[in-house]
């Protein structure tokens, strides 16, 4: 079972769900991403999607562009990500990290090199943003091959056949997109996510994640009773981009600790 | 003019691009987050059920020939000819469309399909303005509702145009990001698209972006070859040797190359803009100079740097700066059908103050890069070779560019 999987499984076992934080690797600075990465894990969170730079964010919103652009400012590249996973592996051999980032870097770098570097650095799984099913059968055939996940995106506007056809090529976990838009944007209906999970986790027959739009314990809390995982990323860039640089650690750290808190509580939410 | 028409060789030609899912051999297709699928699948969707029926063509050719002013004229070039010595130049007249270029035969496509649509909203990237301008002007004549994004440099550097969306009721939104201009932004535009997109249509400028764009781009252009295709028989009673067009995202060239792919006897000819000259690197040639990846939904050619970031292009031509081209470009290039040439800011400069001196037309400064690699052909051609120039656009909205480059100040 891959690390992905059996971390999930060892969640649902127990009766929590995954906390799934995103940060861009070398944001603010390539220094500072390990520590970070374990300074999350020490705060509660279960798996790491680590963003890999791109110049041209084309799904992001404004905070997560801001972040990129700051990792390319320092010219952070995808071998550098990659050495950072190996970096973190060092001394923490338990918790998955996931790549996530965009086709071209990892084209430039080549699927079969990608493929080969990432496994061997300890990455768990990958995520590319503009690789639909459709254009990624061979892309997924090569990253499995070195025992990758391959982690798609749903949306709430797929079709239940895009559902079916990502539950074939996808694995470890399933990312539902939670509203219409970019990440970062606007205000997540809770209910109307609440509703159309369980059909998603029972078409892929693998667990959901939930994000874009939740920025907070008690949003996470509400979503993380129908998923299997909540996923935050541009609130906890807000707190990186708004710290000085020797408060990022403990300023994201107190966030994060916070949301696994609520996610945890016994307490009723709305 | 129909197939029944072409001679036997022509009508045997087996090219069909793209694919179901629109790839051109190893390019195009859709390379978009799943958020944007099921709005691209409704999109090709509606332009599959409209583009052949009878009410929806008729209406098209009824706004190009009234509104735009089509046909444009194929101009016998004589004095710029006489100059080259060698080949006859004709110049495809694009330059007299309504709005100054070729932008607009697409734009009122896709403007239809829009309103086809129960679209009341259209959003636009523009870099030079042009295809802003366009996209302004069919919305206030269908009675539409405008948004254009255009990098805060491009809005520094194109004050007029960005005047002109305002007076024909356009909101024009600066975009910061990135490196603040064209490519940037698409980005942005595909963000609102993708949050907007229940009363939102998105008017791509060019035969790029994600299936079915880079088709239908091509679609709505190809009039301007299909005129040639009986305007030149008329004019010198055979086709043209060569064709040439500039290559920004590719639409003019897509437009006059597309009817000739069939016609093995003529050479297509596309010039890129090689800025400052390739060896610097600060030039826009994707294709001469670039390298396959993936960019704004499809596979093509790019200027990427080791590492797969997108980088900064260089043109003295705001509408050929751009990093990527369009995916048929990139196989047309593969295959060999058409070939793909540089011409240099200098070049494309010294072209359009011999267009003016010498035939009384203002060439827009995109153009000017296909006249001035004409120029240069027509010189080793015999006199009685013909050379197809697409002129793309005319260059009123460039007089700050060149009065600037030499050294004049209004
Ligand atoms: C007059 C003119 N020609 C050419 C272009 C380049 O675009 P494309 O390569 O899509 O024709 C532009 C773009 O703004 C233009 O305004």
């Amino acid at each position: 079972m891959s690390r992905i999987a059996s971390t999930l499984s060892a969640l649902e076992s127990a009766g929590r769900k995954a906390l799934i934080p995103f940060i861009t690797a070398g944001d603010p600075d390539l220094s500072v991403t390990v520590p970070l990465m374990h300074a999350l894990v020490e705060s509660g969170v279960d798996i790491i999607e680590l963003g890999v730079p791109f110049s041209d964010p084309m799904a992001d919103g404004p905070t997560i562009q801001r972040s990129s652009e700051r990792a390319l400012v320092k010219k952070v590249s995808l071998r550098n990500v990659i050495q950072v996973v190996a970096e973190f592996r060092k001394t923490d051999a338990r918790t998955p990290v996931v790549l996530m980032g965009y086709a071209n870097p990892i084209e430039a770098m080549g699927v079969d090199a990608f493929a080969d570097a990432a496994s061997k650095a300890g990455a768990d799984g990958v995520l590319v943003v503009d690789y639909p099913p459709e254009e990624s059968h061979d892309f997924a055939a090569k990253v499995r091959a070195v025992g990758l996940d391959v982690i798609f995106l749903i949306a709430p506007t797929s079709t239940e056949k895009r559902i079916r056809a990502v539950g074939e090529i996808g694995s470890g976990y399933i990312y539902y997109v939670s509203l219409k838009g970019v990440t970062g944007a606007g205000h997540l209906d809770v209910s109307e996510v609440s509703r159309r999970i369980p059909a998603i986790r029972e078409a892929v027959g693998m667990p959901v994640g939930v994000g874009f739009g939740i920025r907070d314990g008690a949003s996470a809390k509400a979503l993380s009773a129908v998923a299997d995982g909540v996923v935050i990323g541009s609130r906890i860039i807000e707190e990186i981009e708004n710290s000085p640089a020797d408060q990022v650690i403990p300023r994201v750290k107190a966030l994060v600790g916070s949301i696994r808190q609520a996610m945890d509580s016994q307490e009723v939410t709305a | 003019m129909g197939k029944q028409d072409l001679p036997a060789e022509v009508s045997a030609s087996a090219y069909n691009y793209p694919d179901a899912l629109g790839h051109f051999g190893p390019y195009g297709g859709v390379f978009v987050a799943e958020t944007l699928i099921a709005a691209l699948d409704e999109l090709r969707e509606a332009y599959d059920s409209l583009k052949d029926d009878p009410a929806f063509r008729a209406e098209y050719a009824y706004e190009l020939k009234h509104y735009v002013g089509r046909p444009s004229p194929v101009y016998h070039a004589r004095r710029l000819s006489e100059h080259c010595g060698g080949a006859q130049i004709y110049l495809k007249r694009e330059d007299l469309n309504h709005t100054g270029a070729h932008k607009i035969n697409n734009v009122i496509g896709q403007a239809m399909v829009a309103k086809h649509m129960g679209k009341p909203r259209v959003i636009a990237e523009t870099g030079a303005g042009q295809h802003g301008v366009a996209t302004a002007t069919i919305a206030a004549r269908l009675g539409m509702e405008c948004v254009v994004y255009m990098g805060s440099e491009d809005v520094k550097r194109q004050a007029a145009n960005v005047y002109r969306m305002k007076l024909l009721g356009a909101t024009v939104v600066p975009v910061e990001c990135g490196s603040k201009t064209l490519k940037d932004a698409l980005n942005e535009a595909m963000r609102d698209w993708v949050t907007n997109v229940a009363n939102t249509f998105y008017i791509i400028g060019t035969v790029a972006g994600p299936h079915p764009y880079p088709m239908m781009v091509r679609d709505f252009q190809k009039i301007i070859g299909e005129e040639c295709l009986w305007q030149m028989p008329e004019m010198i009673q055979r086709q043209p040797d060569a064709v040439v067009a500039c290559v920004g995202g590719g639409s003019n060239a897509m437009g006059i190359f597309y009817p000739y792919i069939p016609y093995p006897n003529v050479r297509l000819i596309g010039v890129e803009a090689g800025g400052h000259g390739v060896a610097t690197g600060q030039h826009s040639a994707s294709l001469t100079a670039g390298r396959p990846g993936v960019l704004h939904g499809n596979r093509t050619y790019l200027l990427q740097d080791e590492n797969g970031q997108i980088i900064e292009t260089h043109s003295v031509s705001a509408g050929l700066d751009y990093p990527g081209v369009g995916p048929e470009h990139a196989w047309l290039k593969d295959t060999g059908r058409a070939e793909y040439v540089t011409i240099n800011d200098d070049e494309a400069l010294a072209a359009f103050h011999r267009m003016c001196r010498t035939e009384g037309i203002i060439p827009a400064l995109e153009s000017s890069h296909a006249v001035a690699y004409a120029m240069k052909l027509a010189a080793d051609m015999p006199k009685d070779a013909a050379i197809l120039v697409n002129l793309s656009g005319r260059g009123d909205k460039d007089m700050h560019t060149v009065a600037e480059k030499s050294g004049i100040q209004f």
